[in-house]
């Protein structure tokens, strides 16, 4: 790979003004969100007004629900678990189904930033059809999640072939932007990284969560009814952060970080690992003033630093 | 060990209590749970079968109460439960009642009863009068009776019981009882809790004559702690900014209040009467 590390320059210490004027715009694959922070998939987003209040709270884009060709009704509860260090969550994907969703798509467009759709299948035909339904609702992109640690569609992103085979056929099919978001459940997330962008991918996420279950001591019983789950929350950020920055070293794409993201630190940590944009999940727990808050935090720390713009820390930790 | 009220804790069942043929109470002990306020809801977790919200309908000193109709699995399994039994428990959530004071007028429909009764407890101490109505399909279906009897204990309080088919009380439907009181009567503020169709026709009562209303709702719910969105109602959460929602609130959800609740997926079901 012949890839310049940190291709922003470097303007440690440049005078921004006295307005401290710092931009937070971001591009990604030609979705332009205000501010680098999404609502990430699974978070809230089952329906359109609160996709909507989600935009009005300050996110810089919403991602829906994984969303499916039929309804899912999810697992029975528990559905999550707190645990010391985050969430262990195995919800089984619920959604109303794309042709209902379509109408919910109508609703989250009013937030006025860019609506992008989890797209979900259990065969590569679904997830063109579900894609294409999305797509003539008016999402902005798609992000397909092949790396669900709990439900049967997340085995696809554990393997390059069959990663190449569904982002290659949502590609050809649809002219939105398409992310990919991909698990760490992998001995080498490169490898489906490169699969992802060599099949087409504008954009990858990262990560999904961890797999990871949970026993109650004094029944002796798995807690979630599914027993696996995916690991959320701080416990994840040090893996995302590693994944994203290995990533950013094999593809010439976008990436969005995902991953135990709570605070604006953290933010700024997932760009200089190399991302473009992150997504907020469970942090969402302390309330969507989180979106404000981060954006206001990665404003300051911005102006202290002397960045006028926050693309010029993006990849920053592969300076050589 | 983890310590977040976002685990369940198990504890064992004390006490159950028959309500009705189809309704029980369920008593355990408070022990290293936060102490709940009317109108807060528990996940209950049954080991190896399901986990599902429920309104606390007793709140004493050291031990706490929910009250269950079997409707489905989940509820079947919390009634084949003996003392002895463990369950978790995971809460307590949600906003609960908010005291008022004044005249009150208290509409329990069916199981909907149980979390007011905490409530009217609590009101007793800032209220001037309580009126309860309470209602249900048939005698056999009632429940609370004697125990909202018990506590209705001052000059200033009643109660006026109303079935359907009028085999106890009054006959008729309890929107229509509740919005003839609401029409003669001047209350300060309505507590209700039932059937969502009974709330909105009360809560459209309420609006006309300009009393404030607190309705607690139930929604399809998964998480319990305002992550998935499952339980949405508008853009609020029933398990988070919910599940008691006043006239303000309320007023902003009208395409959906007593209209419509989703199924597990997402998908709307429409309520019928």
């Amino acid at each position: 790979m012949n890839k310049i590390y940190g291709i922003y320059k470097f303007k440690r210490g440049k005078d921004v003004g006295e307005f401290g004027m710092v931009s937070l715009a971001v591009d990604i694959a030609g979705v332009r969100l205000r501010n680098p922070t999404m609502l990430a998939s699974g978070i809230l987003g089952i329906s359109g007004k609160l996709l909507r209040k989600v935009a009005k709270a300050g996110a810089g884009a919403v991602v829906t629900k994984s969303v499916s060709l039929r309804p899912k009704p999810g697992y029975l509860n528990p559905t999550i678990i707190e645990v010391d260090c985050g969430f262990i969550n195995a919800m089984g994907l619920p959604n109303p189904g794309v042709d209902y969703f379509m109408k919910e798509v109508v609703i989250a467009k009013e937030g006025n930033v860019p609506v992008i759709a989890s797209v979900v299948g259990e065969r590569v035909e679904e997830f063109v059809e579900v894609a294409l339904k999305l797509e003539a609702a008016g999402v902005d992109a798609l992000e397909l999640n092949v790396s669900c640690p709990h439900a049967g569609a997340g085995l696809i992103g554990q393997n390059a072939e069959l990663t190449y085979e569904v982002v290659e056929a949502v590609k050809q099919k649809v002219k939105i932007p398409v992310f990919v978001k991909l698990t760490p459940n992998v001995t080498d997330i490169t490898e489906i990284a490169r699969a992802a962008t060599d099949a087409g991918a504008d954009a990858i996420t990262a990560i999904n969560t961890v797999k990871a279950m949970c026993i109650d001591i004094e029944t002796g019983r798995p807690i979630l009814s599914n027993v696996f789950g995916g690991l959320s929350g701080p416990a994840i950020k040090p893996i995302a952060i590693r994944c994203v920055y290995e990533i950013y070293r094999v593809v010439d794409v976008p990436i969005v970080g995902v991953g135990g993201i709570c605070k604006w630190q953290d933010v700024v940590e997932f760009l200089m690992a190399g991302a473009s944009a992150v997504q907020i999940g469970s942090g969402v727990i302390k309330g969507l003033s989180i979106f404000s808050e981060i954006t206001e935090g990665l404003k300051c720390f911005l102006e202290k630093k002397g960045y006028e713009d926050i693309n010029c820390i993006v990849g920053l930790a592969h300076r050589v | 060990m983890v310590t977040s009220m976002n685990y369940p804790r198990i504890v064992e069942v004390k006490e159950i209590v028959e309500e009705a043929y189809d309704v029980k109470s369920i008593f355990f002990s408070q022990r290293g749970l936060k102490k709940p306020k009317a109108g807060q809801f528990f996940m209950i977790w049954i080991p190896g079968i399901d986990e599902v919200p429920m309104s606390v309908s007793f709140i004493g000193e050291n031990e706490l109460g929910i009250t269950v109709k079997k409707v489905g699995e989940a509820t079947a399994a919390l009634h084949s439960l003996s003392v002895g039994d463990k369950i978790g428990v995971r809460g307590p959530f949600g906003n609960g009642f908010t005291l008022s004071d004044g005249d009150v007028l208290i509409v329990g429909g069916g199981i909907g009863i149980a979390p007011l009764y905490p409530l009217i407890m609590d009101l007793l101490n800032t209220t001037d009068s309580i009126t309860v109505v309470l209602a249900a399909k048939n005698n056999k279906m009632l429940i609370f009776l004697d125990k909202i009897s018990n506590i209705l204990r001052r000059e200033c309080d009643s109660l006026v019981v109303v079935t359907d088919d009028g085999s106890a009380g009054l006959r008729g439907l309890a929107s229509d009882i509740a919005a003839k009181l609401i029409e003669e009567k001047s209350y300060d503020h309505i507590y209700m809790c039932g059937p969502e169709i009974m709330m909105r026709k009360i809560f459209d009562k309420a609006e006309e004559k300009g009393v404030e209303v607190q309705a607690c709702l139930e929604r399809y719910m998964k998480c319990g702690i305002g992550l998935c969105g499952s339980c949405c109602i508008g853009e609020y959460l029933v398990c988070k900014d919910g599940p008691v929602f006043n006239s303000e609130i309320l007023r902003k959800l009208k395409d959906e209040f007593g209209v419509f609740k989703r199924d597990s997926s997402g998908l709307p079901i429409e309520f019928s009467s």
